[in-house]
């Protein structure tokens, strides 16, 4: 990071007083670097200073969880029965999709009434791809769910997909009756927008403890984990959305003589329903994004599948279910976006009659019904026999001990080489500065790039980060971090720069960098733990794969649009197509860039923390031992620590590149 | 000028020969705004609170933009108020303030003898459903109701039967000439088409005060003609109080029956078109009539000379304008003489034919 800030200095009016100030800075640093000896405290942090604030966290849950009372009933109670309203609906929808109908418990449940059959919900899905756009999308969402039929992943499918159908409504209809109020109460708005900040950028981890002791190991609080986490994006899309609606259209409600209510739910809601609907896409998307991660805290279906292969290394069951997790959310994706994308209605679609009106939901009853019917005789209706799945395991593990045998010593000398000549030297590098310093420097770069609050903010939180006691692994996250981004840096914004002048290449990557926005972060793991084992370098590659997506999109986007007059100017002036990239494309599109740098940082740093499992010795390691022994406190302060990381390198790169535009005259 | 919150009746503040102009209809007053002010900045409320003078220069040096200044004048019963400003004149903020979609900073609003500013909420929400119209620049229109629908959402608010609101709607998408297409959604409808829906779901409620902001300006040169004259047509049928904001001087003159002309948040002259044409009060406003053909302005009455001993050789209202009579005369012989008469039929003056003639023949002054 101080590598970066350092490096943004040319854009202030006063550049001699800012370059003399970070000399200044290095100078002193060096200076305590040969003093290392005589100031101790100045390098590592004493434990004497440290605040046990997660200590505190953890004697406070237990607290709430063993007595706290709220008069009526303990606290405890009110989680539970808060868990208990979520399982009923989420039961009922299981048994439909899932288990069937059944009477008595455990083994000696008796089927009452069976579950929808998947030749039905077969259908059903693709007549939902049909409603929300043509065949060709109806195809692609069957040849999905097929793969679920075919491959024997259907009952754990059907088990994530039911926690999928109760977790995003409840995410949807949540974050929307935030949105709502944060439009309406400034005051309001101003507590939501930091808590929004912390909750997206706090691992996942971080907060499946305290929900594990609030709610019990149980599906539920796996629902639970996945709603807090997929909510936040749907607030903010929601309050984007409403203040993206017209002053226009927002006075004619009132004209029309509404009242707030009114204004709400027939001129507001109605005329932002297609921005909202991109933000029902994202709930979707992060739902299935937890599926893994909350198959931890007691979620069953693909995600417990794919964990336990991953434990048990049977690489060929983990890439199925993997899979599976993939197409379900591939299928998701695009019904939902098609549904977002739908054109208004039109003059000739308002026909009469039920059937005309509903040919979709009744054609699905119809096949419900008939295949009910059918499956009292024929049990293959019902369930896909398993004697005609097909598997591909072993291909699949084959296929990794082909590679391991055939490819071993070169696999094994690149990783060597990059671990020895870089990424060593650089951690060690980082873990030699001393942490004030390294605070300094982040308070100085905040100052110099949005003044004197941001310098406060900057430097407070890498303080805090120190106070706690996690400097050390926090500079291990930094350093994979740091050269995991500007790896995806460099492999991205060239191919970003290529698609934006090359038409052919732009439409190849936007699919590429579509399907694998939608692959789960844990899927990325698999291949890189298949073929490079345990360790840093694993987890590097894993978070490249998962960070590279936004700084090729936002560099593709920055430069596409550079403003066409500016074009044909510089080329009327002659410009080379090579000087108009570097003189003019590349300038204008750098505010822009940059952004996609933040963003591809931000997506490093979530990866990271799953890349605990294969291994890393950072922060996120500190989450998912807290994890594992159960220790809230321990998990919030690492996730804490985590977030301020992001948010340091979001506010900088924000107001760096908020003051770029400025200057161009962007915004 | 004096930014006094505390007025008195508008009934009994008869306007000022000078700067409010004088009104050709002497109806009663429907709506009247008195030193209204809207100044932006935080806290700019704080500025009025001493209730005496505010000095514009230091809340200016202070970083506050004053979006409206002290701008005072009454729009009378069935009259075309034409509010005419370039862009960044605080037309459409003033415009606002009158229906309190913005909070003025200062001053006052009567609608009828009520005091706007002093209305609740719901007593506002109630004026709004049953008094008030308006129609917008950029139309509006909900994109996911079709033209019925579009149309019954001021009686759909009010709380009004589906059966009921719907045969409301379809009268006045009859009267708007929309009819046929009730069931189209605004995506399917041309620029003219769905201003149409505008007002017709600006005239749904039967308001009695009907507000225009700019309301032709985002169509086409010919589509907005037809709409001006649609316009027209219907104002003859039904006889509003209107308030339309425009940027463009000729649709100003075409459709006012008085002007109020508007420059950095204040009004420099309010008149008849006549009026501007005949005694421009500033520089501004001359620049504004020098493009402007006087023969579509002025009456007879502005041109007569006194009625003496001369031979008339026919008749010309006195208030209508030249433009409108100008076959009658310029088909006379060149020595012609016509009688200027009032709606009595009384004669009170002459106009000849040569004074026409100069008239057509001098060019718009070019600046």
């Amino acid at each position: 990071m101080t590598i970066a800030v350092s490096t943004m200095k040319p854009t202030l009016s006063v550049p001699g007083r800012w370059v003399l100030l970070w000399a200044g800075m290095i100078g002193v640093t060096l200076l305590m670097m040969f003093a290392r000896d005589s100031l101790p405290f100045a390098f590592s942090y004493p434990r004497a200073w440290e605040i046990p604030l997660a200590g505190w966290i953890t004697r406070f849950m237990k607290w709430l969880i063993n007595s706290a009372d709220l008069g009526l009933f303990t606290f405890k109670e009110l989680t539970r029965g808060i868990a208990w309203v979520v399982e009923q609906p989420y039961t009922l929808v299981k048994s439909v999709l899932s288990t069937g109908f059944l009477s008595g418990v455990g083994s000696d449940a008796v089927l009452v009434f069976p579950r929808l059959s998947w030749i039905a919900l077969l259908a059903g899905v693709m007549l939902l791809g049909h409603y929300a756009r043509d065949w060709k999308l109806a195809a692609l969402v069957g040849g999905c769910f097929s793969y679920l039929v075919l491959f024997g992943q259907w009952n754990s499918a059907m088990v994530t997909l039911s926690s999928i159908i109760i977790a995003v409504p409840i995410g949807v209809v949540g974050g929307m009756a935030l949105g709502i109020v944060g439009y309406r109460s400034n005051s309001f708005r101003a507590v939501l927008m930091p808590v929004l900040d912390l909750m997206q950028t706090v691992p996942v981890f971080a907060y499946l403890v305290p929900v594990l002791l609030l709610f019990g190991f149980s599906p539920v609080s796996a629902m639970i984990a996945t709603i807090i986490y997929a909510m936040p994006p749907m607030v903010r899309v929601t309050l984007l959305a409403l203040e993206q609606v017209t002053d226009e259209v927002v006075e004619a409600g009132s004209m029309a003589g509404c009242s707030r209510r009114q204004l709400l739910w027939k001129v507001l809601l109605p005329s932002a329903k297609r921005s909202l609907m991109v933000g029902v896409n994202q709930v979707v998307m992060l739902s299935l994004n937890m599926v893994i991660i909350a198959s931890m805290i007691g979620a069953g279906g693909l995600g417990y599948d794919v964990l336990t292969a991953l434990r048990r290394l049977k690489i060929g069951e983990g890439v199925e279910a993997g899979v599976a997790i993939t197409l379900l959310a591939i299928a998701l994706d695009r019904l939902s976006q098609a549904y977002a994308n739908r054109p208004t209605p039109v003059y000739s679609q308002q026909q009469q009659g039920l059937w005309t009106r509903h040919p979709h939901a009744l054609c699905f009853v119809v096949i419900a019904i008939v295949t009910w019917l059918l499956g009292i005789y024929l049990p293959a209706m019902n369930t896909y026999p398993e004697t005609w799945q097909i598997s591909m395991g072993t291909f699949w593990g084959d296929l990794v001990r082909y590679i391991n045998v055939n490819f071993y010593d070169v696999l094994e000398s690149f990783k060597n080489f990059l671990l020895l000549n870089i990424m060593i030297p650089f951690k060690r590098f980082l873990l030699s500065l001393p942490w004030i310093a390294v605070v300094a420097m982040v308070g100085l770069g905040g100052w110099q790039l949005g003044g004197r609050r941001l310098a406060l903010l900057t430097a407070s939180l890498a303080t805090f980060i120190a106070v706690v006691g996690l400097w050390d692994k926090a500079m291990v996250t930094l350093y994979l971090c740091g050269i995991s981004v500007i790896i995806a840096c460099l492999i991205g914004i060239p191919i970003g720069i290529l698609a934006a002048r090359n038409e052919r290449v732009h439409r190849v990557v936007s699919v590429i960098i579509d399907t694998l926005q939608t692959l789960p972060s844990f899927v990325y793991l698999m291949p890189v733990v298949m073929l490079f084992r345990v360790g840093d370098f694993a987890a590097m590659l894993a978070v490249i794969a998962y960070a590279v997506t936004p700084i090729i999109r936002y560099t593709d986007h920055g430069i596409r649009q550079v403003p066409a007059d500016l074009i044909e100017a510089s080329r009327q002036a002659g410009c080379t197509r090579n000087q108009l990239l570097r003189k003019v494309q590349v300038p204008l599109a750098l505010p822009h860039i940059m952004l996609g740098v933040n963003q591809t940082i931000m997506m490093a740093l979530s990866m990271l923390v799953i890349t605990a499992l294969v291994g890393t010795r950072e922060l996120g390691q500190e989450v998912y031992i807290a994890l594992t022994k159960a220790d809230s406190g321990r998990g919030i302060i690492a996730g804490v620590c985590v977030a301020f990381i992001a948010i340091i390198a979001d506010r900088m790169i924000g107001a760096w590149a908020a003051k770029r535009k400025r200057e161009y005259g962007l915004e | 000028m004096p930014g006094n919150a505390n007025m008195s009746d508008p009934q009994a503040n008869t306007p000022d020969a000078g700067p409010l102009g004088e009104a050709d209809v002497k109806n009663s007053v429907k709506l009247s705004c008195r030193h209204v002010w809207k100044v932006f900045g935080d806290d700019a409320e704080s500025l009025f609170a001493g209730a005496g003078e505010v000095d514009e220069a230091a809340f200016e040096r202070d970083g506050y933009i004053g979006a409206v200044r002290d701008a005072s004048f009454d729009v009378y019963e069935g009259e075309i108020f034409v509010i005419m400003g370039l862009s960044g004149s605080g037309k459409s903020t003033l415009l606002r303030c009158m229906t309190r979609l913005i909070e003025p900073s200062a001053g006052a609003i009567f609608f009828e003898t009520r005091d706007l500013m002093k209305a609740s909420e719901a007593e506002l929400i109630g004026l709004r459903r049953h008094k008030m119209g308006m129609v917008f620049q950029h139309f509006a229109l909900l994109p996911n109701r079709n033209v019925l629908g579009n149309v019954s959402l001021p009686l759909e608010v009010q709380g009004m039967g589906r059966a009921e609101r719907e045969q409301r709607a379809l009268e006045v998408i009859k009267l708007v000439g929309l009819d046929g297409r009730e069931l189209y959604y605004p995506r399917e409808l041309s620029g003219g088409q769905q201003q149409r829906v505008g007002i017709a779901r600006s005239l749904a409620a039967e308001p009695d005060v009907w507000f225009l902001d700019e309301p032709f300006s985002a169509l086409d040169p010919l589509i907005r003609r037809e709409m001006q004259d649609e316009f027209m047509r219907l104002q003859n049928v039904l006889h509003k109080s209107i308030v339309f904001i425009t940027h463009d001087f000729e649709e100003a003159i075409r459709l006012a029956d008085r002007i109020a002309i508007m420059k950095d948040g204040a009004i420099i002259q309010i008149g008849t078109p006549e009026q501007l044409v005949l005694h421009p009060a500033t520089d501004y406003v001359e620049e504004f009539t020098q493009g402007i053909p006087r023969a579509k302005v002025l009456s007879a009455q502005a041109l007569m000379v006194e009625a003496g001993d001369q031979v008339f050789v026919g008749e010309v209202a006195a208030d209508a304008a030249i433009d409108s009579q100008l076959e009658q005369i310029l088909n006379a012989d060149s020595g012609a003489v016509f009688a200027v008469v009032d709606e009595r039929g009384e004669i009170i003056g002459a106009l000849t034919r040569q004074v026409v003639v100069d008239l057509l023949a001098s060019p718009p002054r070019q600046s």
